[in-house]
């Protein structure tokens, strides 16, 4: 009985978060993947010719645009969320090990948190700037000619390659997701016990051995959290494109190929053209294709981190 | 190789600048292959004293030498030192194995040499069979020798253990005192440990150094230390059940005690008057009770003056011609012998324990005289705590 009326205060308490839930992650998510199969959908009218298996798929994966998505979505991820982890551990590790101001620079490495991620893309469209640019400005010092980084110089000179603004562009994602990381590994960091580190200093461990064998196991829960988290987050990139390069994507004069869409960014895409037939339908398969990317992914992350994440 | 510490002090400096001595001016020979015990209160400065040796903490004066190396300005790791942290430090991610080879392939030692040392060290310990477990998987005494295991396996100088046993149950704590004094007699290894546990110390130290307030009070073997304490804080804090304290009197070279049932009544004003108002100090003044010694007990030669008196419970002997009456309160009876406890006359949250042979018949209110065993009793100056 007690039990029984436990169980119903329960429901009661979750259910506020439950109807909220129900009503704008669970619907869209299943209308989704009801859209995804309806053929030529019509948005306007609400209406569509019956069911398509594979149709919208197909379309999607038939955009010009789609192999550039999947290939900017995949370098973005495979190259920013590895060098950012491994960036956030050294930072955090310094960090940890020094006494004086490490209060303030604590603060200053979590600043790009809670700063808006379009501000920051602008800022670091300024930085790589190749007329006033800040980093043509210290290469000029040390003599090298400013670099076309994301924009042009001349009008009608359609020189910036996609390498470029690709670069810029990493070097953005990067930092701006430097600080949770560094967040979430300071506190790690500052969890383990520090008899284990006096330990390993009387039995005279070099410190490279100290922090691969005592360091990263232990934070291992840590870095496996923020690695998958990272790899889902990478693969949705969109707002730091949006914000380092603005609606068209790419870099002003760029050519149509060396744009820097997403596959998020395909969804968008498609979204913008609600009014065409069938749009719709193709942006439900297009995030349905990120979804179950981004499944299988972190399905094979999960099996790794069994055998190399110590709990 | 014996360790020196040579006036080593050390001072901890709070953000506030606040400072606390934690160890003052420390004056210690341990001698080579003997197990020593530091002993002391919690905050005496005994874990300091341990990190010193180590070379954890650094120490604000003096020296500390290994045999005749001064290795104060020398890192841990240099030091030969094996350290058994309270709570062990094994690492969670490896197993026994792992933790115990570590401090090897830190130096670099051969991978089949290692593997046999380890298991060697395991051997004797007596985890052998449990190599390939995870220090999650092995109750608290275990772990604590794969700790153990783990200090030795490089062979050091100096074996230290903070508080070894202060994790372990009442049964294992048992076990595992006498399996460290084991493992110390076989290698022979010059071993320091911590504790607060009199006990813990007296049953297998060699020496017991005992500290209070970071300042050496006595050293010795523990049974000398028990039977000759230098001063009041050394009586008191080891027996149990601690020693009985009772008010005493010497006047011309005659030991009187204070057993209670005389009293004087004083007026007690509060001191430092300036700073109260004559309402304060007339609300603050109250009538105290101060005991009257009025029995003798034996010849003391001393000047004179006030002194305590500290009579260890197996002190006592029922004695009908015995200078001092007390009335039983509880008689608890252990078997081997009997165990009495005493009401303070004065002081009711006081009581005294006292052990006397289980021959004896007493029961609950019994008025009992009692003689005293000269070699369990011990007078202490009153300010200065000294025995005198």
């Amino acid at each position: 009985m007690l039990e029984k009326q436990s169980n119903v205060k329960a429901w009661l308490y979750l259910a506020p978060a439950m109807l909220l839930l129900s009503v704008f992650t669970f619907y869209p998510l299943f209308n989704a993947f009801f859209l995804a199969f309806l053929r030529d959908y019509e948005f306007l009218l609400g209406s569509a010719r019956g069911f398509t298996f594979l149709g919208n798929f197909i379309n999607v994966i038939n955009k010009p645009d789609f192999g550039i998505a999947m290939k900017n979505t995949a370098v973005i991820t495979f190259v920013s969320v590895p060098i950012a982890v491994i960036v956030a551990l050294m930072i955090s590790v310094a960090l940890n090990s020094i006494k004086k101001f490490q209060g303030f620079l604590q603060t200053v490495f979590f600043l790009p948190y809670v700063t808006n991620a379009i501000a920051i893309g602008m800022a670091f469209a300024f930085i790589f700037h190749s007329d006033y640019g800040l980093l043509n400005t210290m290469l000029g010092w040390v003599g090298i000619d400013p670099i076309n980084w994301i924009n042009l110089r001349q009008a009608g000179n359609a020189d910036t390659s996609w390498i470029r603004a690709m670069f810029a562009l990493l070097v953005y994602t990067i930092w701006g997701g430097l600080a949770f990381k560094i967040m979430v590994f300071l506190s790690g960091l500052q969890s383990i016990d520090k008899q284990y580190y006096d330990a390993a200093r009387i039995d005279a461990t070099p410190k490279r051995r100290v922090f691969s064998k005592i360091t990263v196991p232990l934070l291992s829960p840590m870095i496996a959290y923020i690695t998958i988290t990272s790899f889902i987050g990478a693969f949705k990139a969109y707002r730091t494109i949006i914000g380092m390069f603005g609606e068209s994507l790419r870099p002003p004069g760029a050519l149509s190929k060396d744009s820097l869409i997403t596959i998020v960014g395909l969804v968008y895409d498609s979204l913008a053209h609600a009014d065409a037939t069938g749009a719709i339908s193709e942006a439900a398969a297009a995030s349905i294709i990120l979804f179950l990317i981004i499944l299988a992914f972190t399905l094979i992350q999960m099996q790794v981190s069994k055998r190399r994440v110590h709990f | 190789m014996d360790i020196k510490l040579q006036k080593v002090t050390k001072i901890f400096q709070a953000k506030d600048k606040s400072e606390t001595v934690a160890v003052n001016a420390l004056d210690v020979v341990i001698p080579s292959g003997k197990l020593i015990g530091l002993l002391g209160p919690s905050g005496c400065g005994k874990s300091t004293t341990l990190y010193m040796i180590a070379g954890l903490l650094e120490p604000n004066e003096g020296r500390i030498f290994f045999g005749d190396e001064d290795v104060t300005d020398l890192p841990p790791e240099e030091r030969g030192i094996g350290l058994v942290f309270q709570n062990y430090a094994l690492y969670p991610h490896m197993t026994v194995r792992q933790n115990i080879m570590f401090p090897l392939e830190n130096i670099k030692v051969p991978k089949q040499e290692a593997l046999s040392r380890a298991q060697e060290m395991a051997d004797l310990v007596g985890i052998g069979e449990l190599m390939d477990r995870k220090p999650k998987q092995l109750s608290g005494g275990q772990q604590q020798r794969v700790a153990i295991a783990r200090a030795l396996v490089k062979q050091p100088r100096v074996l230290l253990l903070d508080e070894p046993l202060s994790n372990l149950d009442a049964r294992l704590r048992l076990q595992t005192r006498e399996e460290i004094k084991r493992i110390q007699r076989e290698t022979g290894i010059t071993t320091v440990f911590v504790t607060h546990d009199q006990e813990e110390a007296m049953s297998i130290s060699d020496q017991i150094v005992l500290m209070d307030f970071g300042v050496k009070q006595q050293v010795g073997e523990p049974q000398f230390v028990y039977d000759k304490p230098i001063n009041l804080f050394v009586a008191k804090f080891l027996g149990t059940p601690p020693i009985n304290l009772f008010a005493g009197e010497i006047v011309k070279n005659k030991l009187l005690l204070a057993d209670g049932k005389k009293y004087r009544t004083e007026t007690q004003a509060p001191e430092h008057q300036e700073d109260l108002t004559e309402d304060a100090i007339r609300a603050m003044t109250h009538e105290v009770k101060v005991p009257i010694c009025n029995v003798e007990i034996m010849d003391k030669k001393a000047p004179d003056g006030d002194v305590v008196i500290g009579i260890r419970p197996e002190g006592f002997v029922v004695d009908e011609k015995g200078p001092l009456e007390l009335e039983i309160f509880m008689v608890e009876t252990i078997g081997r012998d009997t165990s009495l406890v005493v009401k303070d006359p004065f002081d009711d949250n006081k009581s005294y324990r006292i052990i006397i042979d289980s021959s004896y018949r007493v029961k609950a209110g019994d008025k009992v005289k009692f003689s005293f065993k000269p070699d369990k009793m011990f007078v202490f100056d009153k300010t200065s705590g000294d025995v005198l």
